[in-house]
């Protein structure tokens, strides 16, 4: 019954053939990590967000006038609103913290260099489509952050000279952020950003089976295979991996779980105590910061104060925040290394990675804090920062020379 | 079925057909794009505000709303009024030169139409924070011993003075910008509308 009904739908959808090609017949490396669960929950995560994302718009109300009397309803009224709240709330930084991890793998085991250049790329657009989802979704609570941080993003788009202003107005859709702000973040929130997301989503994992997964001795399984054609050092994805991840969304269901249950606002980390009280247009936040995951741009931005140059220190500040972004896409092309994983590099990449990744917590705490204050050693906040900028672009810039100058170890016929 | 291919013929109606789709897309688009302007509610929202000022004391100041915006009104006393002469040295801006930030009535060293009312927008220049008030003076203000009264903005650190001014090395590009405003009578002022309009 069950055969029949399976070869009536193999016969007009390619049910088998795609279970066979993309789960029990897909080798993937079998010496994966630690490293290699957060791909799969960052996915875990994204499902999680549409769906507590469409219980709570059966509650919100995306009005300036009800919105943050809406929330509170959702937390106090609601069966179970409040879980679902926090899952949502927590989710969204659970989604960074990921996504942080996953990239960080990527840049320890060479998986943007060829031939995954296309895998990065998307993966970057899905980065960047990430950060206006939860800046879009920041402002939904009307709270006073919410309002204020808004206020300051779209304000960027205002240095833009000649045209800036213009196009602020166009993306509030009124002189101020306003009720007609508001109700647009929604939609971008709820249809646009989510939709975007999914379909990059699937062109990602359509570009990864393509190629198949690196893994982190960064050589090609493919170069050894058996007789029928199989990689000698692949195993299926299903049911190893299947099995192996559903540990990690264990693992990582425990730890989220936690937070959500225990500590939701993580002490101001993950939802902001200015942001509990309603928006006033009259009154700003003693200290505007986005949240920890925007917060190391935001550092760049305001490291750049330097009134002499051309077009002043906004405009360039802006312009720094944008292409330390943009240099991400060039990852691929700049690392001209001969070997992909940390392994087998020399000691510049593996220090200059180090360095990266420690400035980037540097850059994303300063972000947090006040520029003109010193909170860490020596120098005050907005030194430091600067220093962090020179660091962040030092990374990227110079790779073409450090990764070409680096003294490679040999790289294994099969992995270890 | 061996007809000749007319290649010239193929690649001009491929052309027309593409350049009628794109000029369609872009009919289609354009309203789209449109409609996300400020709608003709959020322009009626621009009108004009009369403020009485009658009750205003020397250094006391009033914020009001205009166009979802802070307006501040500060009556500034003699020593205050003393106080913008010394600073020329500290501001990046001191004389108003930049155009576009006051209106040509109020392009004067108290940067208003008389000279103790000062009518500024409060949101910070840089990133469109509300700056608070500093009145006090020296030390006590949390800023230095040589401050004389203004505005800080607690985003960022910018300072200004007490006509509205941006000091040097603060990452507020510009002076606050004053808006059109006028006098209806001693007491009562019209924020949104020129002097000169506003007389005629």
């Amino acid at each position: 019954m069950m055969q029949s009904l399976l070869h009536w739908i193999d016969e007009r959808f390619p049910l088998t053939k795609v279970w066979q090609e993309h789960m029990a017949q897909y080798y993937a490396p079998k010496n994966f990590n630690f490293w290699y669960y957060f791909g799969s929950l960052a996915l875990l995560v994204l499902v999680l967000q549409i769906v507590t994302g469409i219980l709570l718009t059966m509650h919100y109300k995306p009005d300036s006038t009800l919105a943050f009397a809406s929330v509170e309803y959702i937390m106090r009224d609601v069966p179970g609103g409040w879980f679902i709240r926090y899952l949502h709330s927590v989710g969204s930084s659970m989604f960074f913290v990921t996504v942080y991890l996953h990239m960080f793998r990527g840049l320890m085991y060479g998986s943007h260099r060829e031939p995954r250049e296309l895998i990065w790329l998307i993966g970057v657009v899905i980065y960047v489509a990430l950060m206006a989802e939860a800046f879009f979704g920041y402002l939904l609570p009307w709270g006073n952050m919410s309002y204020w941080g808004a206020q300051v993003i779209v304000s960027l788009f205002g240095a833009i000279p000649g045209i800036g202003e213009a196009l602020a107005e166009w993306i509030r859709g009124d002189f101020v952020i306003s009720d007609a702000t508001l109700n647009r973040f929604f939609a971008f929130h709820v249809i646009l950003l989510p939709l975007l997301l999914a379909a990059l989503v699937y062109l990602h994992i359509v570009a990864l089976h393509k190629v198949g997964s690196n893994n982190p001795d960064g050589i090609e399984i493919k170069k050894n295979k058996d007789k029928d054609g199989k990689p000698l050092d692949g195993i299926p994805f299903h049911p190893y991996y299947t099995v192996k991840d559903v540990f990690g969304v264990a693992v990582f269901m425990m730890v989220y779980l936690a937070i959500v249950f225990f500590v939701p606002e993580l002490d101001g980390w993950f939802l902001e105590k200015d942001n509990f009280q309603p928006a006033d247009i009259l009154q700003t936040p003693p200290e505007i910061v986005p949240l920890w995951y925007l917060t190391p741009y935001y550092s760049i931005l305001r490291a750049v104060t330097f009134e002499w140059l051309p077009g002043g220190a906004k405009l360039w500040g802006v312009m720094a925040m944008g292409f330390a972004i943009v240099l991400l896409f060039f990852l691929p092309w700049l690392d001209r290394s001969k070997v992909r994983s940390i392994r087998y590099r020399g000691w510049m990449y593996k220090t200059m990675l180090i360095l990266f990744a420690v400035n980037f917590v540097m850059l994303g705490y300063l972000g947090t804090v006040n520029p003109g204050h010193v909170d860490l050693i020596w120098f005050k906040n907005v030194t430091w920062a600067q220093i962090g900028l020179v660091v962040y672009f030092a990374f990227f810039l110079l790779m073409p020379i450090y990764t070409k100058l680096d003294r490679n170890k040999p790289e294994p016929d099969r992995v270890r | 079925m061996t007809q000749q291919v007319n290649k010239r013929r193929r690649r001009l109606l491929t052309t027309l057909t593409t350049g009628v789709g794109l000029v369609g897309t872009g009919t289609l688009v354009a309203p789209f794009v449109a409609s996300m302007q400020p709608s003709a509610r959020a322009r009626a929202a621009g009108a004009p505000v009369e403020v009485d000022i009658s009750k205003l004391l020397l250094g006391q100041m009033l914020t009001v709303e205009w166009r979802g915006k802070p307006v501040w009104i500060l009556r500034r006393s003699e020593r205050m009024l003393q106080g913008l002469a010394e600073l020329a040295g500290k501001l990046a801006d001191p004389d108003s030169e930049v155009l576009a930030q006051q209106p040509s009535y109020a392009k004067n060293p108290y940067r208003s139409i008389q000279p103790e009312l000062l009518v500024v927008l409060g949101v910070c220049t840089h990133l469109g924070c509300a700056p608070s008030r500093k009145f006090e003076i020296g030390a006590a203000s949390g800023l230095g011993d040589d401050w004389v009264g203004g505005f800080f903005c607690p985003c960022h650190g910018s300072t200004f003075d007490l006509a509205g001014r941006v000091y040097k090395g603060v990452p507020a590009p510009t002076n606050l910008p004053v808006p059109p405003y006028s006098f209806l009578s001693d007491s009562r002022i019209l924020i949104g509308v020129d002097q000169e309009e506003a007389s005629a």
